[in-house]
């Protein structure tokens, strides 16, 4: 089985959930911006929730799958169509040879996640496929992908195979879906509060831009990327200028430059940086902020360390009580 | 939540999270040899006791960022504060530090090609300085630099120790294209571009080794606490990749 990619879309990578243990070298994570949608995707074609997927970012490619398959698109609705017919978002999908995929208008969020059954077969950068873009590392030989691309698929699983030959009874138009589909509160947020702990340098702010943080709206600029997302709003300074040591940062990271305009670090960050961070975006939120795009308003809310922490070992719970459902389906 | 220490020869260190999934290690403000080796001890210690549910970690020039997943820590959401116990765990770690067991630092020999094509700053630095280019090249051959951390992008070392006599401003006008491998000067710091990148530091020279390769096991050339020696090279030398000084 493999994608044969029609028509590339505005961006699309390959990504997984990340390439981790490198970053003392300078190596960027990379990795899915909405790596919930991501495992939720992988699941439901029955593949380790980590493998690799394509992140497709607001306008959509056209793919034609060369073999029936089975596949799962979550995330963002970016009007999905196989041969012109809408298909269900977050459920399993049977894909018949020859299927055209399409996407059209985007609906609500900007990154959806494609997964088929039994993987992407692409090489290993790291251990991770993901795609560094600025790095010229992993996914499809560094980039994002191009009309003509084949990419190759790995293995179905045994309980791919057995979904296969149930949806199949039941296919029209080339295809046909599963009727189930995991809890929506699992993915489906639509909040534009985005819920922050205090970061390190937040009481070097002046009271102005540490009140003004948490109270005003921030609209996010047209030049944020899988880099960092530019917010513009009040402008933030601290009480008195100082120069700070280059130290790590994380996924979530809101550092602020000497500009004032906050930037929220996301999967393609740099791993160190030298600007003063007034917040930390919580973990479970880090999906909602990924699927807001360019132009849209942002506010911050503050929670303290225990609660993100007690939100994202329920999120946990919640992922490995899908995982076993589906199990027996 | 913010823990305050005091240890060993009086180096104290803060322990304090960064978000939900990491937390950071300080042990001072200030760019300095005796916390240089702390940061390098604890590293080494880390990798000697890794925990269930670490990640990774990040050394830099005062820290040691830890990242974690709360998940795993808290063994499946069957013990609370997960942060807590990761912060306990690093406490004991750096009670226990001990500079002396850290390791003798690796000495990375860099070719380098100063000047002409290579280093087409190099003229600028010399005048700036109101010195010989030849002196240039004396003064950054002479130090033997220490790898204080890697960021920025894949490979890059922040080095620490250029002779002050070759400190210049950055250029006013960034070039849009600095070719890999570029040595440049930025202020009082040296460094290797180790990709492609526009850049506005003086570039004093080029090296052809590669600072990062991802099919390389390990991929970075350089790692934090090594120390770095730069060795002139000539023209005809840099261009058949040989390096004089290879044994």
């Amino acid at each position: 089985m493999s994608l044969n990619i029609r028509r590339p879309g505005l961006l699309t990578t390959i990504q997984d959930v990340g390439r981790y243990g490198y970053q003392q070298t300078g190596m960027v994570v990379a990795g899915a911006m909405d790596m919930i949608a991501l495992r939720l995707a992988n699941l439901l074609v029955y593949n380790p929730e980590h493998t690799a997927a394509l992140e497709i970012t607001l306008q959509g490619p056209e793919i034609l799958f060369e073999r029936s398959s089975l596949i799962a698109i979550a995330g963002a609705n970016l009007s999905a169509r196989i041969n012109g017919r809408p298909v269900g978002m977050c459920r399993a999908v049977y894909v018949t040879a020859g299927s055209l995929l399409s996407f059209g208008k985007p609906m609500s969020g900007c990154r959806a996640y494609l997964t088929v059954a039994g993987g992407l077969d692409v090489p290993q950068t790291l251990g991770s496929a993901s795609t560094y873009l600025r790095g010229g590392i992993g996914g499809w030989q560094g980039r994002a992908l191009q009309t003509d691309d084949i990419i190759p698929c790995g293995e179905i699983s045994k309980k791919a195979a057995l979904l296969i030959d149930q949806l199949k009874n039941k296919h029209g138009k080339g295809w046909a879906q599963a009727s189930w589909m995991p809890d929506p509160r699992l993915y489906a947020k639509s909040d534009t509060a985005i819920r922050a702990m205090r970061g390190p340098e937040h009481t070097l702010f002046s009271a102005d831009s540490q009140q003004g943080f948490w109270e005003s709206e921030f609209q996010i600029m047209a030049t944020s990327d899988r880099m960092g997302y530019r917010l513009e709003g009040k402008k933030l300074a601290c009480q008195s200028s100082l120069s700070l040591l280059s130290t790590a940062v994380t996924f979530g990271t809101v550092q602020v430059p000497t500009d004032g305009n906050p930037i929220v670090l996301v999967a393609d960050r740099q791993t160190t940086g030298g600007y003063p961070i007034i917040a930390q975006v919580a973990t479970v939120d880090l999906p909602t902020l990924a699927q807001m795009p360019p132009g849209k308003k942002v506010t911050f809310t503050e929670i303290s360390l225990e609660a993100a922490q007690k939100l994202y070992i329920q999120q946990e719970i919640s992922i490995r009580q899908l995982k076993r459902s589906l199990a027996f389906k | 939540m913010h823990r305050i220490y005091t240890v060993m020869h009086r180096i104290s260190y803060e322990l304090y999270p960064l978000g939900d999934a990491a937390l950071v290690v300080r042990f001072g403000q200030q760019i300095a040899p005796e916390v240089h080796i702390q940061v390098r001890a604890l590293a080494a210690s880390l990798d000697a006791n890794p925990f269930a549910g670490l990640v990774e970690y990040v050394p830099a020039y005062t820290t040691v960022t830890v990242y974690y997943d709360p998940w795993m820590v808290s063994s499946g959401g069957t013990h609370h504060h997960a942060y807590d116990k990761v912060a306990d765990i690093l406490q004991k770690l750096c009670e226990k530090l001990d500079a002396a067991h850290t390791m003798v630092p690796d000495v990375v020999e860099i070719p380098v090609c100063y000047g002409g094509a290579y280093g087409p700053d190099l003229e600028y630095v010399a005048s700036y300085q109101q010195i010989a280019a030849q002196e240039v090249i004396a003064l950054h051959t002479s130090a033997v630099y220490t790898v204080y951390m890697l960021g920025f992008a894949p490979g890059f070392p922040y080095l620490g120790g250029m002779p002050k006599r070759i400190a210049t401003p950055r250029r006013d006008t960034p070039r849009q294209y600095v070719p890999a491998g570029s040595v440049g000067i930025a202020g009082a710091q040296t460094g290797i571009y180790p990709m492609e990148t526009p850049g506005g530091w003086q570039l004093i020279g080029q090296t052809y080794v590669s600072l990062f390769d991802p099919i390389r096991n390990p991929p970075a050339l350089l790692k934090a606490g090594d120390q770095v020696r730069f060795v002139a090279v000539s023209e005809d030398n840099y261009q058949t990749g040989e390096h004089i000084d290879e044994p």
